[in-house]
């Protein structure tokens, strides 16, 4: 009797968990997203937005209903959800329609190459020359094969080497970023240094996957040529070669990315001299790491390469019935510059306009505490403009991660390097089952 | 009991107490495995994400209301909500699981029909099929029947459940005598009254005992409702959890995702403490072959 | 003459009763299944993970692709290694505590108490569990200083760097979530043995070894069996706790990449479903000979004609 009143009970519970609880006044726009980044910008910065209803939807000031559908990366689950509503797009009821959903960069021509994706200059009528401001890299991460602009990012990340200043002065005599840029600003250079950090009694790097990006990014072909075929970059074969030889010499501390001794190497007392950060990666995750007592003793430089690391993009999506809202989001959140400069300054993440930056570069007030008063912007600013994205390809995803993970046992010692390509093949053509190996 | 040896009473206590001592260390260090993982778990709830981040420490932080405050604020995640999902999901699940799986092995069991044998050979054999093998095609089909982001498919599926079927198939084997069914017959009682005036009280162990299988399972299932739940309302506590940790790098913080963990386990633990005297007395009767 | 009607009345019964399971497992397990199978015979997944390549009927070239390429089997080898290095020590534990409980002339005390700490591994959630492993045996953590601080270790030792020591601790993990689950199920087969048995062994002079391998042990076996069965089944099913212990990735040298890990990998990035349906397709004969033996095995005791056996 108790079993079934309490069965009873909680199906009226449930009841009240499906009735709607918000009435679409107006139209529903529906944006896709792995977390919630993009949502906390927009609720931020976009100059419509009016409130958050109790169930996590927003409303605009027109009455448009936000309705954000967040699934979370782990195991592919984003895209997976992402693109069987896509494909689901001409059945779907109006207010279920995906609107605008967003990409990382390491899978964007997935979709950009596809038709699922729209033109933004063309269907969207957004003007060319409202986007001259943005990174041409980020614009050509988007850019489909056929020369159409498929999205657009309000972040720009470019990476730089974060390093210890103690360490530095201890090592180099030397704590001033312009000084320790001239002693790692290329990959010989970068490599004398660990050897004296070695013998100071100090690591180099953390992890095996530190140096990954600056290698990666600098690539002269794509991953995969145009018979499907997968092309080894002499850049990976560089990284390898580094890393192996860091390894063996110990001068690295054999972390991976974001394990706790990679996270505790940043604390106030860590031995690891640098890492390849991002804009992102300093003011949230290396702050957070070093604490209140390396607060300060950090500052930025260049490095041997530029490179970029992650990054959003929105793109609107094939079937939208929103397009004029959609090209409004785009342009003030991608485009406008007080926005753009605002976001900076509230939350240091680097953004996609290049005079805002700038104008902040040249401030000569603005600077980051955590770096001892290094304005890091400046520095940003010189990379972003180097950085070239032409290469990538849509397997990127698949190709970067395998042979991180492959090599990592090469690197450790557990396995020989023709073991380590035969385990990252394999894992390759798991995910992509057309992908062949050159031989 | 068994090892008793009548004609040998005389054993030297001695090696008594030394064996009794090797059994209590064993016993000891597996509880006290056990008790650290649980420990540590409520322990990192209590710490703050980079001290979480940088790895392991021994006595609780201090960060225990923040953490606490942080889920339950989390605009995006709702915590409540999601633990009311998974609590409706999961109870309907195992009622759903229970019920009809002792009826359908009642059926089997008791009913002389021309498929009987058919029949049980048939869930015998599905029983060791791996779900990830149709659940990516069941998906595709609720997208077609516009199914997706509902609670149905979590729970309808439980209804058929090999392994459920096959406990509930073993314990009527030993436990259901014939004469008691025809004796209801013959009080005029129909079929399905039977089943459940009668049957069911007889069969309670076994049905306390998957019930709480069929919770756990359903509580910690985390691949289904990931690829059918959308909405933010509809989360269970599985796509919260993975939610949070995939958060952005400035929201990225581990000490509310160890604090629901330690909070999502909570109700599993009330619940099976309770119900732990029936469990055990369920599980020896079921495998009981007479 | 009465008997007779009665059998035939109620037999239709026994279709209603089971129609709910069989009407709920054809069209959401069923269905979708058949056309895993369908589609092992054609070439069909998405390139780059979404453009549709096929529907193309290649029949069996799946097939012939799995068994040339090998990788499959070593899925399966690694799987099957996983899960001998967790159930071999939890089945020997398990029969140890099952006899020491129903000892009542080793007299433990406290066995209520320790079958409720032995379940609670059962109740966490894969990724809880995993993450606390991560944390307690990381480079940096607890078991590694401890080791280092008394001597074994000379230096920092990443447990997850070597292949013997990752499948070492998925198999701890598997073995600490159902060694409880293994131990009560054996204490319950030693408490129906009967007890004459014993005690005519006895008086005839066995000693407690001898009852132990003659006499206890054999007459285990069927509850033994549905062990080992039920732990095979968990087994080859093993995805959970592997996948997120090693974030996906099958651990160092791709030794701890278990079947279903593989089917996950062909399923979520390209949707391979020809590939797929074809290992989908062998598992299924494999658990369903696997099944046949389980069968096979409880012959005797399932399938009672109850009713034919009250008229005895």
């Amino acid at each position: 009797m108790k079993k079934i009143f309490t069965v009873l009970f909680l199906m009226a519970a449930a009841f009240t968990l499906f009735a709607c609880n918000n009435d679409n006044g107006g139209e529903v726009l529906v944006i896709r997203a792995w977390n919630d980044e993009f949502q906390n910008r927009f609720r931020d910065y976009y100059p419509d937005y009016v409130s958050t209803n109790s169930d996590g939807t927003d409303v605009l000031e027109d009455g448009t209903t936000v309705k954000w559908v967040i699934v979370a990366n782990d195991d592919n689950g984003y895209q997976n959800a992402l693109d069987l509503a896509l494909q689901n797009q001409e059945t779907a009821d109006a207010d279920d329609k995906v609107d605008m959903f967003l990409i990382e960069a390491d899978y964007a021509l997935k979709y950009v190459n596809s038709d699922y994706t729209l033109d933004i200059i063309e269907d969207l009528d957004i003007d060319e020359a409202d986007l001259d401001e943005q990174y041409q890299y980020t614009k050509d991460i988007v850019t489909s094969s056929e020369g159409k602009l498929k999205g657009t990012s309000w972040q720009a990340t470019p990476g730089l080497f974060a390093y210890r200043r103690s360490i530095a002065e201890a090592v180099l005599g030397t704590d001033d970023p312009d000084e320790v840029q001239a002693e790692i600003n290329t990959w010989a250079k970068f490599d004398a240094v660990a050897a004296d950090m070695k013998e100071a009694g100090y690591y180099m790097l953390s992890g095996y996957d530190d140096a990954y990006r600056t290698f990666s990014n600098n690539m002269a072909n794509p991953w995969v040529n145009s018979s499907d075929e997968i092309v080894i970059d002499p850049v990976i074969e560089d990284w390898i070669e580094q890393t192996k030889t860091y390894s063996d010499n110990d001068y690295n501390h054999g972390a991976s990315l974001w394990d706790s001794t990679w996270s505790a190497d940043q604390g106030a007392d860590g031995e690891v001299f640098g890492f390849f950060y991002s804009t992102w990666g300093i003011n949230f995750t290396l702050q957070g790491n070093a604490g209140d007592e390396g607060f300060g003793d950090w500052a930025v430089a260049q490095g041997p390469a530029s490179y970029y690391w992650g990054g959003t993009w929105i793109t609107a999506a094939k079937g939208t019935d929103n397009k004029d809202l959609v090209k409004d989001i785009m342009l003030k959140l991608t485009a406008d510059k007080d926005i753009m400069k605002q976001i900076t300054i509230d939350t240091q993440d680097y953004t996609n306009h290049k005079s805002a930056m700038q104008e902040l570069a040249d401030d000569p007030d603005f600077g980051s505490d955590f770096l001892g008063g290094q304005n890091h912007i400046a520095l940003f600013i010189e990379s972003a403009e180097a950085i070239s994205m032409e290469n990538i390809s849509p397997y990127d995803q698949a190709l970067n991660e395998g042979i991180q993970t492959a090599f990592r046992d090469y690197f450790s010692g557990e396995v020989s390097e023709d073991d380590a390509w035969d385990n990252f093949y394999e894992i390759v053509q798991a995910k992509h089952p057309e992908l062949k190996r050159k031989d | 009991m068994i090892l008793d040896n009548p004609a040998k009473k005389s054993r030297p206590p001695l090696s008594l107490y030394l064996q009794k001592g090797l059994i209590y260390l064993v016993l000891g260090l597996l509880t006290m495995i056990i008790i650290f993982i649980f420990y540590i778990l409520i322990v990192n709830a209590t710490r703050s994400h980079f001290e979480i981040q940088k790895g392991f420490a021994f006595l609780p932080g201090n960060q225990f209301t923040v953490n606490m405050d942080k889920m339950l604020t989390n605009s995006n995640f709702k915590v409540i909500r999601a633990l009311l999902n998974s609590l409706f999901i999961a109870f309907l699940s195992a009622t759903l699981a229970t019920y009809f799986n002792a009826l359908a092995a009642y059926g089997i069991h008791l009913y002389q029909f021309k498929f009987r044998k058919a029949a049980f050979t048939f869930i015998l054999l599905i029983m060791m099929i791996p779900v990830q093998v149709s659940s990516l095609g069941l998906v595709r089909l609720l997208y077609e029947f516009k199914l997706i982001d509902s609670f149905m498919p979590l729970i309808v599926p439980s209804v058929a459940a090999p392994a459920v079927f096959f406990f509930m198939k073993q314990y009527l084997d030993s436990v259901l005598p014939y004469e008691v069914i025809e004796s209801a017959r013959m009080d005029g009682s129909k079929e399905l009254n039977t089943f459940h005036k009668i049957v069911i009280p007889m069969i309670a162990p076994a049905v306390a005992v998957q019930f709480i299988f069929s919770f756990v399972a359903s509580w910690n299932n985390y691949f289904m409702p990931s690829l059918i739940i959308q909405s933010q309302n509809k989360r269970t506590v599985p796509l919260v959890i993975a939610g949070l940790k995939a958060s952005s790098p400035d929201m990225f913080d581990l000490g509310p995702v160890y604090m629901l963990l330690a909070v999502a386990i909570i109700p599993l633990l009330v619940i099976y403490l309770i119900f732990s005297r029936k469990i055990i007395k369920g599980i020896t009767m079921g495998s009981v072959k007479g | 003459m009465k008997k007779k009607t009665n059998k035939l009345n109620y037999s239709r019964y026994g279709i209603y009763f089971i129609a709910p399971f069989f009407i709920v497992y054809i069209i959401f397990s069923l269905i979708p299944l058949l056309s895993t199978f369908y589609y092992s015979f054609f070439e069909y997944y998405m390139r780059q993970g979404i453009m549709q390549v096929g529907p193309n009927f290649i029949f069996l070239d799946n097939y012939i692709n799995i068994f040339s390429d090998g990788i499959l089997f070593k899925y399966a080898g690694n799987t099957l290694i996983m899960w001998l290095m967790g159930f071999i020590p939890q089945i020997i534990l398990s029969l140890l505590l099952a006899l020491w409980f129903t000892s009542t002339r080793l007299k433990i005390k406290g066995t209520g108490f320790f079958k409720t700490i032995m379940y609670m591994p059962n109740l966490v959630m894969a990724s809880a569990f995993s993450m606390l492993f991560l944390q307690i045996f990381a480079a940096n953590g607890p078991v590694v200083n401890m080791l280092m601080e008394s001597g074994l270790l000379e230096e920092e030792f990443n447990f997850f760097e070597k292949v013997i020591t990752t499948r070492s601790l998925i198999a701890l993990m598997n073995f600490l979530m159902w060694f409880g689950n293994t131990t009560i199920l054996l204490m319950a087969g030693i408490m129906g043995i009967d007890q004459t048995v014993i005690e005519s062994a006895s008086v005839d002079g066995a000693n407690s070894r001898q009852i132990f391998l003659r006499i206890i042990l054999p007459l285990l076996k069927p509850i033994m069996l549905y062990v080992l069965i039920t732990s095979l089944i968990g087994g080859i099913q093993m995805f959970d706790i592997p996948q997120i212990l090693t974030e996906g990735n099958g651990g160092p040298n791709l030794a701890t990449k278990t079947m279903i890990m593989y089917l996950h990998d062909l399923i979520t990035t390209s949707k391979n479903y020809g590939l797929a349906g074809a290992v989908s397709v062998l598992l299924f004969i494999v658990t369903a000979a696997l099944s046949f033996v389980v069968f096979r095995a409880f012959k005797n005791n399932d399938m009672v004609d109850i009713e034919a056996t009250a008229r005895k």
